[in-house]
């Protein structure tokens, strides 16, 4: 089961590694996104440090969401899905395997560049701690929702803004305990029970939403 | 029994709008999907039936 | 022993199925408009005015039921849901797909009656309370449902699949209840709140209760009707669909 698991990441990491404009592309989204609410909003320093956690909280929620749907289309697309489905090793791993290296490649550069653009927003550099560790709690949460939606959604027309129909209210509790926690932090409160809600729904839905892919992934395949 | 004329009924102590236009919003909302639901029974009543006339024509075609 | 369990599986065929639900619906009709009848009659005339509200709060007897009605579909169609995954009965999936419209537009009415008690309370047409805020993606979780199921051609891939998202969204409700009401507190400080009911007269209460039996009623009528639109759409090619009366007509 584990060495299917790696066999898979590698895969995964070997796909991407040849993509790697795709990656880069999501990363320059959520980089223009952050800086368009400045511009739309104007630049001043109070005002953007209180939309700050907001916006970037939402620009990491759509960057997310820009990727997902090409998470299962390619091997879909290919057969090798099918073979996925099929194989020994439990199916659940394999799909796992995908999450997660799909989150290593597009969710952790989002986290990694998260402190950076806090910056241009004028973000204490108390709050960033929290905006990078919520972050990294909640990127693979909304990683794990949005494949739910990329295999529900897998080989429909219109499936872009379809998954982010589905999937965008699901991931609310995490933006508002996300972007919370930073809010909380500037306000001088504890975060940390932001942070731990955080924690017990990416821990909650690495049980539940990998079965869900699956059967989801199973549906399409029939 | 609230109300000592039928002008204060529809006033509705200077709430009209708002009471009177979610009694509106209700009556559009269910009328509309009463009317709707008749719609697509209708739609798929006609389709089987022109189908059924279709079916039987072409039998009788065949046996002509 | 036996019988029992026959003759409850029996009606999750469409054949027995449509007939019973055709006979049930005029009851369920009916009963709904006395109802209807029942309750305004209470929240128009007998209830008596608010303290502090004034004539404006009787909008409660139309904005409550419809929020409760909308959140019940919800756990009906998902329970449905659950039904058509374990059983993989084509009955289910349709009745949850019956439910669905129905569900939408009762968020959708809870949202507008909810912007006009609103407005004259407390000045704005949007109030960013928990409850509102909870309704509004209610009403989401009902379009990205309805979408999934327009989207996916073939019925029965879009019977699992939108089974599958009905029970995902059923179990993010009180997690996403949950974090719009600390959301709401947050941010709000005390004052605004839907939830803050006027301290209840009986009579309101019954007059809100009379008003949710009927939204009840009604959504159980209207369900009936379109799953038997639906069953005649899916089950086209049926020998029992070309058998019945009104085709035959």
């Amino acid at each position: 089961m584990t060495t299917s698991f790696l066999a898979v990441l590698h895969r995964e990491f070997l796909l991407a590694l040849r993509r790697k404009s795709d990656v880069l592309t999501v990363l320059f989204f959520f980089v223009i996104v952050t800086s368009l609410f400045p511009l739309a909003i104007g630049p001043e320093p109070r005002l953007l440090r209180t939309i700050g956690p907001g916006v970037l909280w939402v620009a990491a929620l759509l960057s997310t969401l820009l990727g997902l749907h090409r998470l299962f289309a390619d091997d879909l697309a290919d057969g090798t899905l099918e073979q996925m489905a099929l194989s020994p090793p439990a199916f659940v791993w394999l799909v796992g395997g995908k999450i997660l290296m799909h989150w290593i490649v597009t969710g952790l550069p989002v986290v990694l560049l998260a402190p950076l653009l806090g910056l241009q927003y004028d973000l204490d550099t108390r709050s960033l701690g929290p905006l990078t560790l919520g972050l990294l709690l909640g990127t693979p949460l909304l990683s794990m929702i949005g494949a739910i939606g990329a295999a529900l959604t897998l080989g429909l027309r219109g499936g872009g803004a379809l998954l982010a129909l589905l999937v965008l209210p699901l991931n609310i509790p995490a933006l508002v305990f996300g972007a919370g926690a930073v809010e909380a932090q500037i306000a001088g409160l504890d975060y940390t029970g932001h942070l731990s809600l955080l924690a017990a729904m990416l821990v909650a839905a690495a049980f539940f939403a990998p079965l869900a892919v699956t059967a989801a992934i199973r549906i399409a395949l029939e | 029994m609230n109300w000592q004329s039928p002008g204060e009924f529809f006033a509705m102590g200077g709430y009209a709008l708002y009471v009177w236009g979610s009694v509106l919003a209700c009556v559009v909302c269910v009328v509309g999907e009463v009317v709707l639901v008749r719609m697509r029974r209708r739609a798929i009543l006609g389709q089987l039936r022109r189908q059924r006339l279709a079916d039987r024509l072409e039998l009788e075609e065949h046996a002509a | 022993m036996t019988t029992r369990l026959i003759n409850w599986f029996k009606y999750s065929s469409p054949p027995s199925f449509y007939p019973l639900a055709g006979k049930l619906i005029p009851f369920f009709a009916v009963l709904a408009a006395l109802l209807c009848i029942a309750g305004m009659w209470i929240g128009l005339f007998v209830a008596p005015t608010d303290a502090q509200q004034g004539e404006g709060y009787r909008i409660i007897f139309l904005h409550v039921p419809a929020s409760w009605m909308s959140m019940f579909i919800y756990i009906v169609m998902a329970f449905w849901s659950a039904m058509a995954l374990v059983f993989n009965t084509r009955l289910s999936s349709m009745m949850a797909t019956a439910l669905a419209p129905t569900g939408a537009m009762f968020a959708a009415l809870s949202l507008i009656t909810g912007s006009l008690w609103g407005k004259p309370m407390w000045g704005t047409w949007w109030v960013w309370d928990a409850r509102l805020t909870s309704e509004l993606i209610l009403f989401f979780l009902y379009v990205g449902y309805l979408a999934l199921n327009a989207a996916i051609d073939d019925p029965r891939r879009a019977d699992k699949a939108c089974a599958v998202l009905a029970l995902v969204g059923v179990v993010n409700v009180p997690i996403i209840y949950f974090s719009v009401q600390w959301w709401n507190t947050l941010h709000q400080g005390a004052s605004i709140s839907m939830t803050r009911a006027p301290s209840m007269a009986r009579t309101m209460l019954l007059g809100m209760l009379l008003m949710a039996l009927t939204a009840w009623m009604y959504s159980i009528a209207v369900a009936l009707y379109r799953v038997r639109a639906i069953m005649l759409e899916r089950e086209r090619h049926a020998d029992w669909v070309g058998e019945l009366a009104e085709v035959k007509a």
